[in-house]
């Protein structure tokens, strides 16, 4: 639960990323992501404070569609790639316990 | 009637229409070439051949019927992340094995409209996270000009498929950089357009912000010819522009002259490091183009040295979110798990190579609580700097000239074990994708040990007719497109 700010937990946004790792990836990640961080800490360079953030590339504003009933995807086509299924639906493990 | 497969898109198309071949001949011919060079470069991951003749077929009757477009009856490969309807997409990861895509991207829509046959999909880092191709779960690809070496990426199947001449053409998504830099590492021509004149609708998504779909083809003429057959505005993509489709194909004429047009050379992007016969070609490039009537002006863009860094923080924060979908649950690898956060732990685990997930790990970071205005929104606003430069730029020159890597391909496993390297091959790319614009990357030259070189034309947003011109005008009058690896 690192909160300190020289680096990340690796393992902890790994969690927050749900990604299980190995304790080999733990530590090869931490030493390459250290570096990477390190690395772009050249931007506190920069005064941005005045500066707006761009979010987009091409300035496009809301984009409506009519309200209209379209044609949707193959219902078994997309069933057919769930990796368990049954009566047309998707099975996940239950999430409830009663 | 041998040797179709050698031809250009405008080649082929011109002997499709006065008959003296068939498209199945050209398919024939494709998958013959295929079948000779592909055991060595390794450039497809699926092909299926009875399909593709199919298409072929259909393309003659269509041609008998009257129809004219320059891509009918033209084998085009595609880039194993774009969806087609009844085929994998498996974007080079186990997580996506088994998976059948069950719709059309819209440029593949596009491209059946135009009655191009869809050849097979050609390999790619996983999730186009990548620059050599060696991030790729399902494949491994070589260059055709040394096997020995990377084929740049992440669309290196794509580049490597049109330089071996087992496809007349290709579709591949840029990001970063990833039509350029296999293009130039493989000495073909690829254009990332500008951000929004190509639907996205049918990629998978690695950072939205930032990817554009585009060609790469032997020629820029060709560019041009696949370019104009996939733009265009789509309701099924909201950043999607809408705006007319120029006939990019048109404009490009036997008038090789460049007077009028200025040129920018920036001087940020010669940056210590380079290689030296990278930076000798590019030079000659534009006083080659300087001959052709070219007016070549200083520009500035200081801020661009700051693109690997915003990039890696933007790039990846998209990436984590996108990359959520790939959970065990609709489709793709499952891991059973105890309960759904076991699953998906396990499944992203067992599914997904190593960039994959240090990119994952590294976007959440810059997106969670306490560091999102440190990094994130720090970076969005150094992306403002980055495109303000280039609109500063674009007020004193047409296009930017400029190399596209800083080295030509290197071998493989040169840098697979050091990310940080990796990531900073891309900083002469990454700032066309953080500011929105449009490049191509157009054969050059060739370093000492064969490998080509490509040069870098930026344009302005929606300027693509500018930089096909320069591109154009510089190939006609160079040599650089009659040589052809010998694969071996």
């Amino acid at each position: 639960m690192s909160e300190s700010n020289d680096g990340m937990d690796v393992g902890y946004v790994a969690k927050l990323a749900r990604v299980d790792l190995t304790e080999e990836e733990k530590t090869l990640f931490q030493g390459q992501l250290d570096q990477v961080l390190r690395y772009v800490e050249q931007l506190n360079e920069l005064d941005v404070s005045d500066v707006e953030p761009m979010a987009h590339a091409i300035p496009v504003f809301n984009v409506f569609r009519k309200d209209e009933v379209g044609t949707s995807l193959n219902h078994d086509d997309v069933i057919a790639n769930a990796p368990s299924a049954s009566d047309g639906h998707v099975r996940v493990p239950k999430i409830i316990d009663q | 009637m041998a040797d179709l497969h050698k031809l250009s898109i405008a080649e082929l198309s011109d002997k499709l229409a006065a008959g003296e071949c068939s498209s199945v001949d050209a398919v024939n011919d494709v998958l013959a070439s295929i079948d000779a060079t592909d055991g060595k470069v390794g450039a497809y991951l699926t092909l299926d051949r009875a399909d593709a003749l199919a298409q072929a077929n259909v393309a003659d009757e269509r041609r008998a019927a009257g129809e004219s477009d320059p891509m009918l009856g033209v084998p085009i490969a595609i880039k194993d992340l774009l969806n087609v309807k009844g085929q994998p997409c498996t974007c080079s990861s186990k997580i996506l094995e088994g998976y059948i895509a069950p719709y059309d991207a819209t440029v593949i829509a596009k491209l059946r409209a135009a009655g191009a046959v869809l050849l097979g999909r050609v390999n790619m880092d996983e999730f186009a996270m990548g620059s050599s191709t060696e991030n790729a779960a399902l494949g491994k690809t070589s260059n055709p000009w040394n096997l020995d070496h990377v084929p740049g990426g992440s669309s290196g199947g794509s580049a490597a498929c049109v330089a071996a001449d087992e496809a007349i053409c290709s579709l591949g998504s840029d990001t970063g950089g990833s039509i350029r830099q296999p293009a130039a590492f493989c000495g073909c021509v690829g254009v990332k357009p500008t951000y929004g004149r190509v639907s996205r609708y049918g990629l998978t998504a690695f950072a939205s912000s930032l990817d554009q779909i585009g060609p790469i083809t032997k020629t820029v003429k060709d560019s041009a010819i696949l370019l104009e057959t996939i733009c265009g505005h789509d309701a099924m993509d909201s950043s999607s522009i809408e705006m007319e489709v120029p006939k990019f194909a048109d404009k490009l004429t036997s008038d090789t002259s460049l007077a009028g047009v200025k040129l920018g050379l920036p001087k940020e992007y010669f940056v210590v490091g380079m290689d030296p016969e990278v930076e000798k070609s590019v030079r000659d490039a534009v006083a080659h183009c300087e001959s052709l009537g070219a007016e070549i002006v200083d520009v500035s863009l200081p801020n661009a040295k700051y693109a690997i860094a915003v990039y890696y923080i933007i790039a990846t924060a998209e990436a984590s979110a996108n990359l959520a979908r790939f959970d065990g649950i609709r489709y793709g690898l499952r891991v059973d798990g105890k309960d759904p956060a076991d699953l998906y732990g396990k499944t992203r685990a067992a599914g997904f190579g190593s960039e994959v997930k240090r990119r994952i790990i590294l976007g959440t970071y810059v997106l969670s609580s306490g560091y999102y205005d440190a990094y994130y929104k720090k970076a969005q606003k150094v992306r403002t700097l980055i495109r303000d430069d280039f609109t500063e730029a674009f007020t004193r020159c047409d296009a930017i000239l400029a190399p596209v890597t800083p080295t030509p391909a290197y071998k493989k496993g040169e840098k697979a074990d050091d990310p940080l390297k990796m990531y900073l091959d891309d900083i002469l790319t990454t700032p066309v994708n953080l500011a929105g614009n449009c490049a191509l990357s157009v054969p050059c030259g060739f370093a000492s040990n064969g490998m080509p070189i490509g040069l870098q034309i930026i344009g302005d947003a929606f300027q693509e007719e500018t930089i096909l011109k320069v591109g154009h005008a510089y190939e006609q009058t160079t040599e650089w497109l009659a040589r052809k690896p010998e694969i071996s």
